[in-house]
């Protein structure tokens, strides 16, 4: 169960009062009408399924209601970051060492028993 | 008979029983005795009961192995009654109590004179590796045949059928420091941890703190280890900072130090909680901690070595040997041969001649073994054979002898003659393995250390490991870490930590172990006697080797094909074993084949803790009306709808008879239709929504439009999503400029709340909007029927006038002498008023309105009629007509799309997408039986040529159907491909039992098409 940093509340909260609403950072299209289908089709169903950093975006159902974002490391489960609605994660795919990166992805390799 | 000569293997000093007490308990229906401090398992080794268990698959005779949670053969039924059962408690872990009732779990009719055990050889060629997959594979009919066979057979424990009258709770808890473990390592760690004031929980699983120096040979400051544990643990239950927690297993470790532990409370004294002061104490806790810091000191088992015949009953862990010596007084037997790998082991065969009983011989697999116990075991003149090693047992219900041979470890083979000793007692020793299962629940992989031949834990932020858990075995050394760890793990949580003057260990001169796993047998492996790896699921050194030669390279694989590490076990004695035997057959080293990953829980829980107070009443809550209570004296039928409990029907007595949901519901609708009606409504969701950008927020959530709506008007609404699909509907009002209030369906109001918040903090921002639930502030009342003005009128100050009090209208007044907003809406196609109360007042209006009712036949109706009455005039539910790919125009609806608004609302663009727009999309219409008297099931799958092939083309489904008592006739509403262009035309219906049923396309309004009704 995770731990999470609201970042409006100010404190960690348990997992139970959150909920996960997806990745984050998709923005709706400016002018919807000015896409193609494909682009809108792309708006609407597909997301990344990243091993390693990915951005989500979460909400405080039960306490503030706010949603936020969460940078979190989807094989550790590491939450390195939580940030308000609007600003930028600090912590990306990029910014982390790639070869210790790929070092820790390996050794993590196997089935859950 | 004397006490002495029922507890036979009792010896007459030492160990951390009560003596001068005596306890009797049954196992198995015979009588037996033991003393405070034993365990189950202690105090059947000291009456001599070999045999505890048949095994899984084979049916052999199985005895006690180990002495704690790694015990895979003494698992008993628990209970005394039916109420009280409890599967899979390990005797090696449940303390001995007066009265204490157990049976093997395993064993039909009996573990002595098994019935199985005359077809064990065939069961063992009938259930190979991998029979599960196997069978899976043959005819799936045979799988039943299989499954009764396997069950009985394999005795898994069972259930009580009986209600648990014990309660258990549940405890969030959060603590700087975790300790799991109170070893050496634990105690010290906890003791540093602790001085430097941070808050600390020291869970241990077993009946007293201090893991093996409760029965240690090696002294503390020159003193019996165990006074070190009792003033470090007076010291740590003097402090306010530290939680003492026995006989509470950490059983799961998940995500950000998450640890779940399991608190036996009472399991030790009775078989249900004893009652005190007229309250039975709770039974169990399941402490949900959140840890700063977790340290690992939670040891390491030993690891048997495999050889023939290594599960006849009197084959023990070396350590567990000296375990029931030293801590319980018992010996396990009399003649004792110990084969080992390393210097540990000795320790057995020391304290077994000192206990009185003959050491035929210790078997030591090095050629040269040297260090302080190999000298202690010369000194005491016991004979030692090395280079050599037990490569077989014999015996049946219990050894006999060992048969014990030179062997070339590197070649695998026996390289010298065969000698056999006479013993009944065979204790090994193939070194130790960390106990990493919880380091491994969060993921992290182990790592293999060739120099203690065993994995170490993989550990994630925020914790350590210490001591045996982390390979170190030399207690110095052990307590040294754990000060260590303690001190770091206190500095990480913020505090700061002094050392601890460590109390002085021997320093023992030790020689190096020899890697043996598997021992070499004369024969081959897979032509041998068998050779268990793993006791608790009956897999052998030759399926593994089975497995191998079948294809099977990845340790999960042959972990998954053999059972290896199944069930309760999760692999405590026998995988490391296991991959030692795969590398070697596959000719890779041990960290090639890897380990598998273990998970919770380490042992099992009973699901009494699991649920806590989760349970009857309290296992979902309950959302009630502030009409409730005036339903269910009126004696309704409730309904849940998502955690509320709605009116379903009130059923009426009729001639002293109840009547069915039929006659009732049928009553209810004319009852509307003819007179006026009444609903509890108070269960729609409702959302103020006030702000100067309201309006517009309305506009861009909403498919219709919002921006002329006026201060007194009402208006439906419908969401969708932005792939186009209807997720909600309602009525919104509009209370002031700025000021609106919408209604969603009773299942949709929280996750609507959240889907506004969601476009307006991510999307829109800028706009100057709020939202807030105030569901449960109001009260509704819908009055609904021809009579529903008159009544109305008697009883508020509202002008009800046709003309000025309007359709889609909301007005506000006083109804029965409170404040009240009432709306002229409508769900049932009748003249609507629905009254809005502050919650509080809910009931005097109701029953001021059941007074002033009576003489125009006021008549309380549930959602079972609303739903009939909706359905006639062909109103769609949200998630009954739709389902998700439902557009607005799909369910005729395009009056309620405003395209042509400014902004680009929710939904909009995805209503061109080709897929919206194509022509046979499923839309809603109505069916009309052809027969009246037809009510066709919901769901039902429609055709259009009922004498199509198999499989028939289904061009739609029913959403909703019922009888309408004012049509006197089925009636139902469907989806079909391109129903809106098929009004007139004849359906078909083609049910399960071969029935097929006749139906025609038609408007989905069934009852007052032009829709005069709620108008008057």
């Amino acid at each position: 169960m995770f731990y999470i940093y609201c970042p409006y509340c100010g404190e960690h909260r348990e997992e139970e009062e959150f909920h996960p609403k997806g990745q984050a950072h998709i923005e709706r299209p400016k002018e919807p009408e000015a896409c193609s289908d494909e682009e809108w089709g792309n708006y609407l169903f597909f997301r990344d399924n990243p091993r390693g950093v990915h951005h989500e975006m979460w909400v405080h159902a039960v306490g503030c209601r706010k949603f936020f974002n969460m940078t979190r490391h989807t094989v550790s489960y590491e939450i390195l970051e939580t940030y308000k609605m609007g600003e930028q994660p600090s912590i990306t795919a990029d910014s982390q060492a790639k070869p210790r990166e790929a070092a820790a992805v390996s050794q993590q390799e196997g089935v859950r028993a | 008979m004397s006490q002495s000569k029922q507890q036979m293997f009792r010896l007459n000093t030492g160990g951390r029983i009560d003596r001068s007490r005596t306890l009797s308990f049954t196992f198995n229906g015979q009588r037996y005795q033991g003393h405070p401090g034993d365990t189950l398992a202690s105090a059947l080794l000291a009456n001599g009961v070999d045999i505890v268990n048949r095994s899984f698959k084979y049916s052999r005779p199985r005895g006690i192995v180990a002495a704690g949670a790694e015990e895979p053969n003494a698992i008993v039924q628990l209970g005394s009654n039916e109420a009280a059962q409890v599967p899979n408690v390990r005797a090696t872990q449940q303390a001995l109590f007066d009265g204490l009732t157990a049976c093997s779990t395993n064993g039909w009719p009996n573990v002595q004179r098994d019935l199985m055990g005359l077809v064990g050889k065939l069961g063992g060629q009938f259930m190979p590796p991998g029979f599960y997959y196997k069978t899976f594979m043959a005819p799936a009919s045979m799988w039943l045949t299989y499954e009764k066979y396997i069950r009985k057979a394999a005795g898994l424990g069972r259930s009580p059928m009986e209600a648990d009258p014990d309660s258990y709770d549940h405890f969030n808890q959060h603590c700087d420091v975790l300790v799991v473990g109170a070893g050496a390592a634990g105690l010290a760690a906890a003791l540093a941890a602790a001085r430097s004031g941070a808050r600390v929980i020291v869970a241990d699983e077993q009946e007293e703190m201090g893991g093996s120096l409760l029965a240690s040979r090696e002294t503390l400051e020159g003193k019996p280890a165990d006074q070190w544990v009792a003033r470090v643990l007076g010291e740590l239950a003097s402090y306010e900072n530290v939680t003492l927690l026995p006989r509470t297993t950490a059983n799961g470790y998940h995500d950000h130090n998450f640890v779940t532990l399991h608190e036996r409370r009472t399991e030790h004294l009775g078989d249900t909680a004893p009652v005190e002061n007229g309250h039975r104490q709770v039974r169990a806790r399941l402490h949900r901690v959140r840890a700063g810091q977790v340290i690992l000191s939670t040891g390491a088992h030993e690891r048997p070595l495999v050889y023939a015949g290594n599960d006849v009953p009197g084959n023990l862990l070396a350590g567990a040997v000296s375990t029931y010596i030293r801590r319980y007084g018992v010996a396990p037997g009399r003649k004792l041969v110990l084969s080992t790998s390393n210097d540990y082991g000795y320790r057995a065969a020391l304290d077994w001649k000192e206990a009185g009983c003959e050491v035929v011989a210790i078997v030591d697999a090095r050629e040269a073994p040297a260090g302080d116990w190999v000298d202690a075991a010369r000194a005491q003149g016991i004979k030692i054979i090395t280079g050599s090693a037990v490569i077989e047992a014999k015996g049946s219900n219990r050894v006999t002898a060992a048969r014990v041979a030179k062997i070339d470890i590197d070649a695998f083979k026996v390289s010298g003659p065969v000698q056999e000793l006479a013993c009944d007692t065979i204790a090994s020793s193939g070194g130790y393995s960390p106990v990493i299962h919880l380091a491994s629940h969060t993921g992290a992989r182990p790592t293999w250390r060739e120099d203690i031949l065993g994995f170490v834990p993989g550990l994630v932020k925020g914790v350590q490991a210490c001591g045996g858990a982390k390979g170190t075995y030399t207690l110095g050394d052990v307590l040294a870490e754990g000060v260590e760890a303690g001190i770091r793990a206190a500095a990480t949580t913020g505090y700061t930590a002094q050392t601890v003057s460590l109390p002085s260990a021997e320093r023992l001169q030790q020689g190096p172990a020899v890697a043996l796993f598997q021992v070499p047998h004369e024969k081959s492996t897979l032509r041998g006697p068998k050779q268990f790896v793993d006791l608790q699921n009956d897999v052998t050194a030759a399926g593994i080797e089975l497995a191998t030669r079948e294809g099977f390279e990845s340790i999960e694989h042959i972990k998954r094909y053999t059972a290896m590490g199944f069930g309760t076990d999760q692999g405590k004695l026998g995988n490391i074993n296991g991959m030692a035997i795969a590398a070697r057959c596959l000719k890779r080293s041990i960290p090639e084949v890897g380990t598998t990953v273990f998970r919770p829980n380490y042992t099992p829980v009973t699901f009494g803790a699991i649920v806590g107070r989760h349970c009857r009443d309290l296992f979902d809550p309950e959302r009630y009306t502030a009409l409730h209570h005036w339903h269910v004296e009126r004696g309704a039928e409730f309904e849940d709808v998502g955690q509320w409990k709605r009116p379903w029907y009130y059923p009426q007595k009729v001639n002293g008879k109840a009547e069915t949901i039929q006659e009732a519901v049928a009553r209810e609708c004319l009852a509307v239709r003819e007179k006026v009606g009444i609903l509890d409504a108070s269960t729609l969701g409702k959302i103020d929504i006030q702000g100067p950008d309201a309006r517009e927020f309305l506009a861009r959530v909403y498919t219709n439009k919002w921006e002329k709506l006026a201060v007194g008007k009402c208006r439906y609404g419908l969401m969708c999503k932005d792939d186009g699909m209807v997720t909600d509907d309602g009525v919104t009002s509009c209370l002031a400029e700025n000021h609106f209030l919408m209604t969603t369906t009773t299942g949709g109001a929280a996750a609507i709340l959240e889907w506004l918040e969601l476009w307006h903090q991510t999307e829109w921002p800028e706009l100057d909007v709020y939202f807030s639930s105030v569901t449960d502030h109001w009260a509704t009342m819908t009055i609904t029927g021809p009579e529903a003005r008159k009544l109305l009128a008697e009883i508020s100050d509202i002008d009800l006038d046709r003309d000025s009090f309007k359709f889609m209208d909301w007005r506000s007044g006083k109804v029965a002498g409170v404040p009240a907003r009432v709306f002229r809406i409508s769900f049932t196609g009748e003249l609507t008023f629905e009254i809005n109360v502050q919650a509080n007042y809910a009931m005097h209006v109701w029953q001021t309105l059941f007074k002033h009712g009576e003489k125009y036949g006021l008549t309380p109706y549930g959602t079972e009629t609303m739903h009939v009455l909706r359905a006639e005039k062909g109103f769609i539910i949200v998630g009954q007509e739709t389902d998700g790919s439902v557009t607005p125009e799909d369910l005729g609806m395009q009056w309620a799309i405003g395209y042509d608004k400014p902004y680009s609302w929710i939904g909009k663009r995805a209503l061109t997408r080709s897929d919206t727009k194509r022509e046979n999309r499923k839309q809603l219409v109505g069916l009309r039986p052809k027969d009246p008297k037809v009510v066709l099931e919901e769901g039902a799958q429609i055709v259009l040529d009922p004498k199509h092939a198999i499989p028939m083309p289904m061009v739609g489904h029913v959403t909703s159907s019922y009888y309408s008592p004012i049509l006197d006739s089925g009636f139902a509403l469907a989806v079909v491909k391109g129903g809106h262009q098929r009004l007139g035309e004849t359906v078909y219906l083609p049910m399960a039992d071969g029935q097929t049923f006749e139906a025609e396309i038609v408007s989905t309004i069934f009852y007052d098409p032009k829709g005069e009704r709620q108008n008057v």
